[in-house]
């Protein structure tokens, strides 16, 4: 089976695998990162969500083999210890019920902030709409963004 | 197992929570002495060494590490926060000073396990909180002991025990030793409300930073050594049998060990289907759609849900089973001043867990293991212990997280089916459900149909009230169950000071013969019921020219319900808003709350109907973490708006029309409107808080769809740009 070497979370790994094998099963079976999850397999709900050039993709969509070398992000590689800004918001404002599609909530927000610090409500929805939260913490994910935004830029620099 | 199957679920949790608990104080006592060292399985920090259990549910090291078992399932509702949160209140620690760990299955120990009927807190709260008193006590009374003083003279905080004239103290690490040689205490007195340190306080939950990076176990995240990955092919029909099978194709994928016909238990109806087994979850799945069935489906190719709503309005044209019944209604109707008719239907819905069901099993000769995302490890333990004929203490079921239950993952078939698995491989196994297993298989929640009847006075009071209700009951599934027994559920729902003012009424029951298998979703029956007769009602209001909530509360002649109403009044400013301004409300009561919810929504200027606001209050009498209430009720919110608008299951040839989240389509974060939820505080006992918050959105929304454009909505789901 083919080669290929993956960068993920800011360290190579080389795999071998199906070079149809899509990025999910990669991340989840082969390199052992479980943070990503299965939802779908048909990038409807973004649970397997994963950051590639620091945008967000639907890792059960791609194949692991089109992505070779290209910097892959995982909920695991945003920080183990919750220190990102939407890692410590989603804590302050208690977002999470079951949890399992909030790996891929987080890296959805964390992809917004960074290129738009200071997002509005049309802002959150487009960027966000990707994501299903079957616990429905919708409200929650909205506040928190806005929190992790704050928290980056205090407000009274924001006139 | 198999008669207990075939009883309703209330039933069941009534039954095994009473049983259990009797079990639990019968078993009040160290479950291990001192020098039995006790492992604990630590889903996030692996196993604990050497604790000792001093009561059950707490385990503490001679390091003064504490250990609070959470016995019930965590599937995003917080149990396993509030369960240690209220031991720890009455041990006397701070929730920072413990670690939490999941029970495994067992109920002669820790009382019902299954996490249904919004159950964990009002099933269990005062015997979690003699326990965590128990231990506390224990810890005091040695601590006297080794300084020679008196009981009375000493008192627990804060992880510690001080000797109050000294000001020595102990930690809990250094009397655990000594303590579980004790026997608890027969009598212990609780801690006043008022007192609390830790319960009604909305503590942060323990659980969220294992899930915001990625460390939580899922089920689906969990191995075991030499552990391998199956799918299962499943029968697109109904009850389809496998005739036979081609694996050649299958077998060519590298990694595919084995394709093998297998069968789990759906209410003792054998679904059939054909397990490819191989080295990695990926492998399986390709190997998988190489497969050719033949299935044998003959007699389900008809099965449609036009048929079946159809058989259901026409079965409301019968006289229905009695569930319950006061006065005359016919007689009452017949003089009523108005009469008000009419007819609802809420569609088949599908739980759609965003972690698609799984389950790892290793069967062995003379044990079996189980790891999943778990609703119920001690039913599950019992059944399996029954079905593969294993002694049940050779049958250990351990739960991981829960990426969503409501309601599916209590059902016993998807442990039973990877248990065959392994058994026939002679391997541990995880088998994992694809997103179109999930939705196509079920068992989903039933369709209903409800007609209802309503005789008001001259005054506007109402004299008669009937419904019936035509619906599959969960409770008739197992092959010959009589369907001339009433489900007892299809009352759910209904706010209960209404008996004593309606004065006839009639509520009836009709099951519906179908062999979609049918399960309880989230808050079960009252999740349809509570659509119909809140709907009703604000017909009934407006038949009488009454305001809705007033009408409500003339009708709901009790001081819970009146203060509720109340209060519902100040937080929306009922009072002052516009004639037709698109307001609604609808009160609903289940599993021991009532919950009261208010609907606000506008026509866009693209003429499309927005829901803008809802303004929800719960009361769930005593509780333990308002901030997991406020996130119970939103999540509630969003679900009943998802199968209010956007999704239900439908059924053409025999199968499912839905098969993802493509067509089976859940609310996402542009759609929401803006959610706010209140707690009432009183002094009424714990009641639910999974569940009640979602029966009175549908109701509410669709009054106040009715407020704003005059069009009443009687059928579910509904597009609100098509209004």
């Amino acid at each position: 089976m083919p080669k290929y070497t993956l960068n993920i979370n800011g360290k190579s790994t080389t795999i071998e695998a199906d070079e149809k094998m899509p990025l999910l099963w990669v991340i989840r079976d082969l390199i052992g990162l479980t943070g990503t999850k299965f939802g779908c397999g048909i990038a409807q709900c973004g649970a397997c969500t994963v950051l590639l050039n620091g945008n967000p993709i639907r890792s059960c969509s791609i194949p692991a083999s089109a992505v070779a070398g290209q910097p892959i992000t995982t909920i695991e590689g945003l920080s183990t210890d919750n220190s990102h800004p939407v890692q410590k918001a989603w804590i302050a404002e208690q977002v999470p019920q079951c949890g399992y599609c909030q790996s891929g909530q987080i890296l959805a927000a964390a992809a917004l902030l960074s290129k738009n610090p200071h997002p509005n409500d049309q802002d959150i929805d487009a960027a966000m709409s990707g994501n299903i939260c079957r616990c429905g913490c919708y409200p929650r994910i909205r506040k928190a963004i806005k929190t992790a935004a704050a928290a980056a830029k205090p407000a009274s620099t924001l006139n | 197992m198999q008669s207990t199957i075939s009883r309703s679920r209330r039933q069941f949790i009534k039954d095994t929570g009473l049983s259990g608990l009797a079990l639990v104080l019968g078993a009040y006592l160290p479950g291990c002495h001192p020098g039995a060292d006790q492992k604990v399985i630590n889903a996030a920090a692996g196993v604990l060494p050497q604790a000792i259990e001093l009561m059950t549910w707490i385990s503490i090291d001679n390091t003064g590490k504490i250990t609070i078992l959470n016995h019930r399932s965590e599937m995003g509702q917080g149990a396993w926060q509030v369960v240690p949160q209220m031991i720890a209140e009455e041990l006397e620690v701070a929730m920072d000073q413990i670690n939490i760990a999941f029970a495994p299955g067992n109920q002669k120990k820790y009382g019902s396990q299954i996490t249904g009927g919004s159950s964990t807190v009002r099933g269990s709260y005062k015997h979690l909180l003699r326990i965590g008193a128990s231990a506390r006590e224990m810890l005091i009374e040695a601590a006297a002991k080794k300084w020679g003083a008196q009981q009375s003279d000493c008192y627990a905080e804060n992880g510690k025990v001080f000797h109050k004239p000294s000001g020595k103290s102990f930690n809990y690490g250094d009397l655990v030793q000594d303590a579980a040689k004790l026997q608890p205490p027969t009598e212990v007195t609780l801690k006043a409300r008022k007192n609390y340190k830790l319960i009604g306080k909305p503590l942060p939950r323990r659980d969220i930073p294992l899930k915001t990076n990625g460390e939580a176990v899922f089920g689906i995240d969990k191995k075991i050594p030499g552990m391998l990955y199956a799918v299962v092919e499943r029968s697109p029909r109904i009850r389809g049998k496998v005739k036979s099978f081609d694996d050649s194709q299958t077998k060519t994928i590298p990694g595919v060990r084995h394709v093998i016909a297998v069968k789990r238990t759906v209410f003792d109806n054998m679904f059939e289907g054909v397990a490819v087994v191989a080295d990695n979850l990926w492998a399986a799945m390709e190997g998988r759609k190489l497969l050719k069935v033949q299935w044998d489906d003959t007699g389900f190719e008809h099965v449609s849900t036009d048929q079946l709503f159809a058989r259901m309005h026409e079965d409301l044209k019968k006289p229905g089973l009695n569930d319950r019944t006061g006065g005359d209604f016919e007689r009452a109707f017949q003089h009523a001043a108005t009469k008000v008719e009419a007819v609802y239907e809420a569609p088949y819905e599908a739980h759609a867990c965003m972690e698609p069901l799984n389950c790892i099993a290793d069967v062995k000769d003379d044990s079996i293991t189980i790891w999943g995302p778990i609703q119920g490890p001690d039913w599950i333990q019992s059944d399996l212990s029954q079905r593969m004929n294993m002694p049940i203490d050779k049958v250990t079921v351990n739960m991981t997280f829960l990426g969503g239950g409501f309601g599916r993952k209590a059902f016993l078939d998807y442990p039973h089916e990877a248990a065959v698995i392994s058994k026939a491989i002679k391997a541990p196994v995880k088998v994992v459900w694809t997103r179109e297993d999930d939705i196509t298989q079920g068992p989903f929640r039933p369709g209903a149909v409800y007609a209802c009847k309503g005789g008001l006075s001259k005054e506007g009071h109402v004299e008669a009230f009937q419904t019936k209700t035509a619906t599959q009951n969960m409770g008739l599934q197992n092959p010959g169950a009589d369907l001339h027994t009433y489900n007892g559920d299809t009352l759910d729902g209904f706010c209960k000071p209404y008996y004593d003012s309606f004065s006839n009424y009639s509520f009836s029951d009709i099951p519906t013969a179908s062999p979609i298998p049918v399960m309880w979703w989230r808050s079960v029956y009252a999740s349809t019921n509570g659509f119909a007769y809140e709907s009703f009602i604000d017909e009934m209001a407006h038949a009488a020219g009454k305001d809705p909530l007033e009408f409500r509360r003339q009708h709901l002649d009790n001081d819970r319900y009146q203060a509720l109403i109340d209060q519902l009044i100040t937080l929306t400013d009922w009072k002052n808003r516009g004639k037709n301004q698109g307001w609604g409300v609808a009160i609903t009561e289940c599993f021991s709350s009532i919950v009261g919810e208010v609907v606000k929504v506008s026509r866009k200027p693209d003429g499309k109907i927005k829901v803008d606001k809802v303004i929800a209050l719960m009361d769930c009498g005593w509780y333990v973490n308002p901030d997991i209430i406020r996130q119970q009720v939103e999540g509630s919110i969003v679900m009943a708006l998802g199968a209010a608008t956007k999704h239900d299951i439908q059924f053409k040839d025999g199968m499912a029309v839905q098969h993802n989240f493509d067509t089976y389509q859940m609310p996402r974060i542009h759609e929401i409107p803006e959610i706010e939820v209140h707690i009432v505080d009183n002094d009424e006992k714990a009641g639910g808080v999974g569940e009640p918050g979602l029966p009175p959105l549908a109701p509410a929304l669709c009054n106040a769809i009715f407020d704003l454009t005059n069009k009443r909505i009687r059928k579910l789901p509904f597009n609100l740009d098509e209004i």
